[in-house]
């Protein structure tokens, strides 16, 4: 092989990148300004930084101690950014998109819930309206609504200023109740009048007697986030980094595969073959640049997550090594094959870009795979991005050893291998002249 | 000593080189002559090693050239059609890349490159981009990188498409010293006037035929007699308007380039005044008449009954 050849075509294709501008933009400051962007959205260097509040207006129709309740809980809940609204402009508000939620309290809430709390019948209706391109804020709203209302139900029900009326009228109700039998009503009675009882005491005596309140969740939660160590909070924006610099460096591999369609229509692929080099300095240089190309892109671009956003190397630095290594690889003889199967650079860049664009779709860079449904999930090994994203996050924030980086390694290489045997496959020394 | 023997290329229905043979020896200039798609730069392509021949084959002092990576390429320097240059890089850097192709480097490279420099007449810009130069300027650097490695044999490929005179006045000049050092040089081209100013020997294609291969003096003599009446025209007039006189004796060929009626005929005597009261009969005006001697465009008009340019 003509080495001298060889190394001046990388030393050629290293000088062209480095010396193009929009090349610099587009592989550097690209990356780092979009994962920057995904990965404050995402949570940010901290996972201490608190969540966006969901936006949601309260209409009360009904006006009563037991709703007024309610409505104090959903402001105090933190989840929450509770406004009080008229009901002839919370539809409105929703519709525009300035709220995610409305939650309308129907007139009469306080009795018909009340009575509900105890025969479960005739239950009032809390209306929601929602903005539906909110769905999960929807569910979390109903669930935070259940909570509250539970507390502030129960609470009333059992220990409120109306207590003794609401278990009196509970007691006659089961009296009627049709469809109970005899032993099962006579213990609900007693149990209500058991609750009246405690209710007495500790009106006279609020020390001594069980602490006033009605249900309330009988658990609390600790989450932790298992990371690279235990107390490692998350780092949102290692994901992102490892997502953008996958993205960028795929279109860095298109341009070099773009690069040789100019080449050969501008006669410098004439002059290369005219010389006595073969097809393999040629394309292999091609590649080889490419990927010293992508492992730059790379460090420089975790260099400023480590510098700016604090990003560590968790796992193994080896194990990140050979996953960078690998994709460079791959991105390599990605760049040949668009340069292989494309006719002018006109009619390929953009199909190139559309591949690309879907490639890293699916291989989770812009979000996280595993918001995926379960099948794409399992469907999304078969592109290599999916394994670039996961060794690059399992290396970096997920701490894992040399060995998570096995898999990854071999599937991109193996996609490498694929790559670039369809390229020299498909390879045409020949241009039309 | 440069061997084409048989070449032959097809692409699909369309055959675009049929049979070309040649030898060009040392010291010799060979022109191929042809209107555009007439199959010269395929032969080239297919002498430099651009383009596999479906037949034939090509010989270097006797040898077979056959592979990406055969020696015997090195021989060869190409000009290419196209301004095969880096536009991002300075002259001195496409022109240390090129060298570097054929496998130079260190004292011997730079030595190259400052004497393709001078030859390009471009020292003074040496470390400036490519992108700034003129359109002549890069046809010269695209010479000197072809002659950077010092080949037996140079081939060009419509070198002076483009090019201001003195710029392609400095080729020629480049070019006629390459010859005297004893090399030899295949040059394409549809002007006449390159080829004889330049060429030893000239071939003719059309339609990827050769149609005449032979000395500039035996290319001449395939139409002793012929001279050309050129008659600049008051009009246009419509398309084929002088098909008629085709049909008047001693009348070879007949052919309008841009507004001057070019009349190809055997004796000019009989046949000038044939002509001219042919034209005045149909009330056809001239500003000026000339006469001139056959050249290589009356001999391609002869051969082939179009002008290399109208072909």
């Amino acid at each position: 092989m003509n080495y001298t050849a060889f190394l001046a075509l990388v030393r050629r294709d290293l000088r062209l990148f480095f010396t193009d501008r929009r090349a610099m933009i587009m592989s550097f400051v690209a990356p780092i300004l979009i994962a920057s962007f995904f990965g404050y959205i995402f949570g940010g260097a901290s996972s201490q930084a608190a969540p966006s509040k969901i936006r949601v207006a309260a209409v009360d129709l009904d006006g009563s101690e037991m709703s007024r309740k309610l409505v104090a809980a959903l402001a105090a809940d933190q989840a929450l950014a509770l406004t009080a609204e008229p009901l002839e402009q919370v539809r409105s508000e929703v519709q525009a998109g300035h709220m995610v939620v409305a939650a309308v309290i129907p007139k009469g809430f306080e009795d018909q819930a009340a009575r509900a709390f105890v025969r479960n019948v005739d239950k009032p209706e809390i209306q929601l309206l929602y903005d539906p391109s909110h769905g999960p804020e929807l569910a979390m709203v109903r669930g935070l609504l259940t909570q509250h209302v539970m507390e502030v139900v129960s609470s009333e029900v059992f220990t409120g200023q109306n207590s003794g009326k609401y278990l009196e009228a509970g007691r006659r109700e089961l009296e009627q109740a049709q469809g109970l039998d005899a032993p099962s009503k006579r213990a609900l009675q007693q149990l209500l009048g058991a609750v009246a009882q405690l209710n007495g005491r500790a009106r006279i005596n609020p020390q001594g007697a069980a602490a006033a309140g009605g249900f309330s969740l009988p658990y609390t939660v600790k989450p932790e986030g298992v990371t690279a160590r235990r107390g490692q909070a998350y780092n949102g924006m290692a994901h992102s980094f490892a997502g953008m610099s996958v993205q960028f460096i795929l279109f860095m591999g298109i341009d070099a595969g773009m690069m040789m369609l100019y080449q050969r229509r501008n006669g410098l692929w004439k002059r290369m073959q005219a010389a006595p080099i073969s097809r393999f300095v040629m394309i292999g240089s091609r590649a080889a640049s490419s990927a010293l190309i992508a492992m730059v892109i790379l460090t420089v671009v975790f260099g400023f997550a480590r510098a700016v956003f604090h990003v560590r190397i968790e796992g193994s630095m080896p194990g990140f090594v050979l996953v960078c290594a690998a994709f460079s690889i791959m991105t390599a003889t990605f760049g040949l094959l668009v340069s292989v199967l494309g006719k002018t650079p006109e009619a390929t860049r953009g199909l190139a870009i559309l591949v690309t664009l879907i490639l890293v779709m699916l291989g989770g860079s812009w979000v996280p795979a595993f918001l995926f449904p379960q099948w794409l999930q399992s469907a999304s090994f078969a592109v290599p991005t999916r394994w670039a994203v996961d060794g690059l996050d399992g290396m970096v924030w997920r701490g894992l050893d040399w060995t998570a980086a096995l898999a990854p390694g071999a599937a991109m290489l193996g996609f490498a291998v694929l790559f670039g045997g369809v390229a020299v496959w498909r390879f045409r020394w020949e241009t039309a002249a | 000593m440069l061997e084409a023997n048989g070449l032959h290329k097809r692409y699909g229905n369309l055959v675009a080189v049929e049979e070309v043979s040649f030898v060009a020896r040392a010291g010799e200039t060979i022109g191929l002559l042809g209107p555009n798609g007439a199959g010269k730069t395929t032969s080239v392509s297919m002498i430099a090693g651009l383009l596999d021949p479906d037949r034939g084959q090509v010989l270097i002092d006797g040898a077979l050239v056959h592979g990406e990576t055969d020696p015997l390429k090195g021989k060869m320097g190409l000009v290419p059609q196209e301004m095969a240059l880096h536009d991002e890089l300075s002259a001195r850097d496409n022109l240390a890349l090129f060298g570097a192709l054929y496998g130079m480097r260190g004292a011997g490279l730079r030595r190259a490159i400052d004497g393709a420099l001078d030859l390009a007449g471009l020292s003074d810009r040496a470390n400036d981009k490519v992108a700034t130069f003129s359109g002549g300027m890069k046809r010269r650097l695209n010479l000197g990188s072809a002659l950077l490695h010092d080949p037996e044999i140079l081939l060009l490929d419509e070198p002076t498409v483009g090019v201001d005179p003195q710029s392609r006045n400095a080729i020629f000049d480049n070019l006629e010293e390459f010859r005297r050092r004893g090399k030899t040089i295949v040059y394409t081209t549809h002007y006449m006037e390159e080829a004889e100013r330049l060429c030893d020997k000239i071939i003719i294609i059309d339609h990827g035929k050769v149609i005449a291969n032979d000395r500039l003096e035996g290319v001449r003599r395939l139409v002793p007699r012929v001279n050309v009446i050129e008659l600049e025209m008051e009009h246009r007039g419509v398309d084929g308007w002088y098909a008629g006189l085709r049909l008047l004796d001693d009348v070879e060929a007949v052919e309008m380039v841009d507004q001057r009626l070019q009349v190809a005929v055997r004796d000019l005597t009989s046949a000038s005044p044939r002509v001219l009261e042919w034209l005045r009969e149909r009330g056809y005006r001239f500003g000026h008449l000339a006469t001139q001697r056959a050249d290589l465009e009356t001999v391609f008009l002869t051969l082939t009954g179009r002008s290399v340019r109208n072909a």
